[in-house]
């Protein structure tokens, strides 16, 4: 449940799927990352990064308010949202940034749906002092525009991408094209755990943090594992970082929560794993959603960071031998999940996280009150303001 | 035929002293009915084997003139059976070899030995897979062989000698040259590294090479053409289809123009005699 095999199966999933001239690169990540994740000094730097600069260990934090107003299970919140930048993806990119400098690249390319791996990845390249252009979809450059900012302050260059549906997938798109082009002296932050082998390794294990303190954070405050983890599921960097730390219990369900859009019965959504089947996109085997041609299938998301039509492979495993259990919540729902945890805890989510969240009111109230349930807070939604004054008329 | 079929073309012309000029199009692109029209223009031409791009949603190695060609295709309805049906038309007037070019998920939902045996059926000689490198590509090679059919392999110019070693080994067909590092499209020169690659792969391989990525004038296929046995032009032709799409009648004799000035530019045996 935990490696890949070496060519980066997890189960049947996973793989490297890549145009021959990123072949070489691929193989050049993998034997230099294979070398640092045993290198003491390298992992030392890592993790002194993560407690100076982003400000780790989170906290596990009791949600009394929320959880008496829901009547059941007692709910812990993992707070990735309080890192610097706002949220888990931080914990990567410090990771794969120093990886980068490790080995001699100048210039560092990424993706981005939400823009927060966007930021994160500009903060960490300004931080060492390296190059970065983020691709971003032209719709997402409008949804997040603080974002944007943010990451132009930072002095990265953002490209819009227009081809498309004008999201995550094409902005990963336009960056797989802009590597093949430099791949010599460029060094491609693939922001979530999916993608060609090795990223879905690379991004778990420097999200693995997440699930590692949650454990024992859990296990100190209240003396026992969590009946529940839950986080919600775009590619699944936040959900596989946090479920990594829980995979040997069998007791600790894990529970990825989807982007159900308009509803996973319309053709409005994005939940891979809920309604799609599985197919190779983005370098991968994982579940698509796809049409019996092999295209790939417009998504919608009120959460730009989940409107991705796959998924990484190892959330794709889990589900498949069952140790993850997969369902997804609508638009709406995540809509009135901000607005509960802003009014309950004074915590305002991202639109992505609150995903998790509308997904704990389903449950919190079935696990009863013995029920003990812990939601990853991926990130805070000050990005999503505008968009909830405009869709949530919360504002 | 299959693979005999392309690797006989390679030979006839070799042994004119002759190269092979390999056109690409979308098929779809803008429609079906003239791309069957330009297949046989091309054919009539001279061109000595053709590649048919079966279009996907997400062309990761193609440059912005193809990613376009495929969404028109895909806008016209195009998927893998059309493509197979739009070949076995083919095949009932032209003997010409023809290639698809495509993406691992169309080919991978379709089947992989329910897509060999109709492609071996609809008369399709090879398949060019852009996303699909030597690790991963054993079952679909496995089932195009139960039908005589080509899997031709890329490589870059990042290939190591010791991996065009290991690629050649398993080709068919021929060694698909990546002249430049990038996505298809047009430039201008040819990239250094091409010349490089060219001798890596004559090292490790008697199996035809021809080049492509990037060539689109004819003092570029008369500079790459004597170092390899075959070209490819592939976004110059889609260009001359794009920038014809409002006046449909000129796309076919455009396009074979195009070709026309393309196939002069190679080194032919008379014209080194003279």
């Amino acid at each position: 449940m935990h490696e890949p095999t070496t060519t980066g199966r997890y189960g049947d999933f996973g793989g490297c799927f890549v145009p021959e001239t990123l072949k070489t690169a691929l193989a050049e990540l993998n034997e230099a990352y294979g070398a640092l994740r045993q290198d003491r000094q390298f992992q030392g730097e890592f993790q002194q990064y993560l407690a100076d600069y982003a400000g780790r260990p989170s906290l596990l934090y009791d949600a009394k308010r929320l959880s008496d107003h829901l009547g059941g299970a007692r709910i812990l919140l993992k707070r990735e949202d309080l890192n610097h930048t706002g949220s888990h993806k931080i914990n990567n990119t410090l990771g794969q940034v120093l990886l980068a400098k490790r080995m001699g690249k100048k210039r560092v390319i990424a993706e981005t749906g939400a823009g927060q791996h966007g930021v994160a990845t500009a903060t960490a390249c300004a931080l060492f002092g390296l190059d970065c252009e983020i691709y971003m979809g032209a719709e997402d450059v409008e949804r997040q525009a603080l974002n944007v900012l943010r990451m132009r302050l930072l002095g990265a260059k953002v490209v819009a991408v227009e081809t498309g549906s004008r999201t995550l997938k094409d902005a990963i798109n336009e960056a797989f094209r802009d590597w093949v082009a430099n791949v010599n002296h460029t060094y491609y932050c693939f922001g979530t755990a999916a993608g060609p082998h090795p990223y879905p390794m690379i991004v778990r294990d420097f999200q693995a943090v997440v699930g590692i303190e949650a454990r024992g954070q859990v296990l100190e405050k209240t003396g026992r594992l969590p009946d529940v983890v839950m986080a919600c599921v775009g590619g699944g960097s936040n959900a596989i970082g946090i479920f990594s730390g829980f995979l040997d219990d069998p007791s600790v369900r894990l529970i990825g929560v989807e982007a159900g859009g308009a509803g996973i019965d319309s053709e409005r959504h994005a939940a891979s794993i809920s309604r799609g089947t599985p197919g190779v996109l983005h370098g991968a085997r994982s579940f698509l959603l796809q049409d019996e041609d092999g295209q790939i299938l417009p998504t919608h998301s009120i959460a730009a960071g989940l409107d991705y039509p796959g998924v990484g492979p190892q959330l794709s495993y889990l589900r498949d031998c069952g140790r993850a259990e997969f369902c997804a919540v609508t638009d709406e729902q995540a809509l009135a999940a901000v607005q509960l945890l802003c009014r309950t805890e004074g915590i305002l989510p991202a639109l992505e996280s609150a995903h998790a969240i509308a997904q704990a009111v389903v449950m919190a109230p079935k696990l009863g009150q013995e029920g003990l349930m812990i939601v990853n807070l991926s990130g805070r939604g000050d990005k999503d303001v505008h968009t909830l004054a405009q869709e949530g008329g919360i504002i | 035929m299959g693979k005999e079929r392309i690797e006989q073309v390679f030979q006839q012309r070799a042994a004119q002293g002759e190269k092979v000029f390999i056109p690409y199009i979308t098929a779809g692109d803008p429609d079906q009915e003239t791309s069957y029209q330009l297949v046989k223009a091309l054919a009539r031409a001279g061109a000595s084997v053709i590649e048919l791009g079966v279009p996907f949603s997400d062309p990761v190695a193609d440059g912005p003139v193809i990613q376009a060609a495929a969404g028109r295709a895909l806008a016209g309805g195009m998927k893998v059976a059309q493509v197979l049906k739009l070949v076995g038309r083919i095949r009932q007037e032209e003997t010409v070899p023809i290639v698809l070019l495509t993406y691992y998920n169309p080919v991978l939902q379709f089947g992989l030995e329910r897509f060999a045996h109709a492609a071996a059926g609809a008369g399709v000689d090879g398949i060019i897979v852009a996303d699909l490198p030597m690790e991963e590509a054993e079952p679909l090679r496995a089932a195009l062989d139960r039908q005589g059919l080509a899997l031709i392999p890329l490589v870059a110019p990042t290939s190591s000698a010791e991996r065009i070693g290991e690629i050649a080994a398993t080709a068919r067909g021929f060694i698909y040259c990546v002249s430049l590092m990038g996505v298809t499209g047009t430039r201008t020169g040819l990239a250094p590294e091409t010349t490089e690659l060219l001798a890596r792969v004559r090292a490790a391989t008697t199996l035809p090479v021809a080049v492509g990525f990037g060539i689109s004038t004819p003092a570029q296929v008369a500079t790459v053409a004597p170092q390899a046995d075959g070209v490819i032009v592939g976004s110059a032709i889609v260009k001359v289809i794009e920038a014809h799409l409002a006046e449909p009648e000129r796309i076919v004799p455009a396009v074979t123009a195009l070709a026309e000035e393309l196939m002069a530019a190679l080194p032919s045996k008379q014209l080194q005699e003279v």
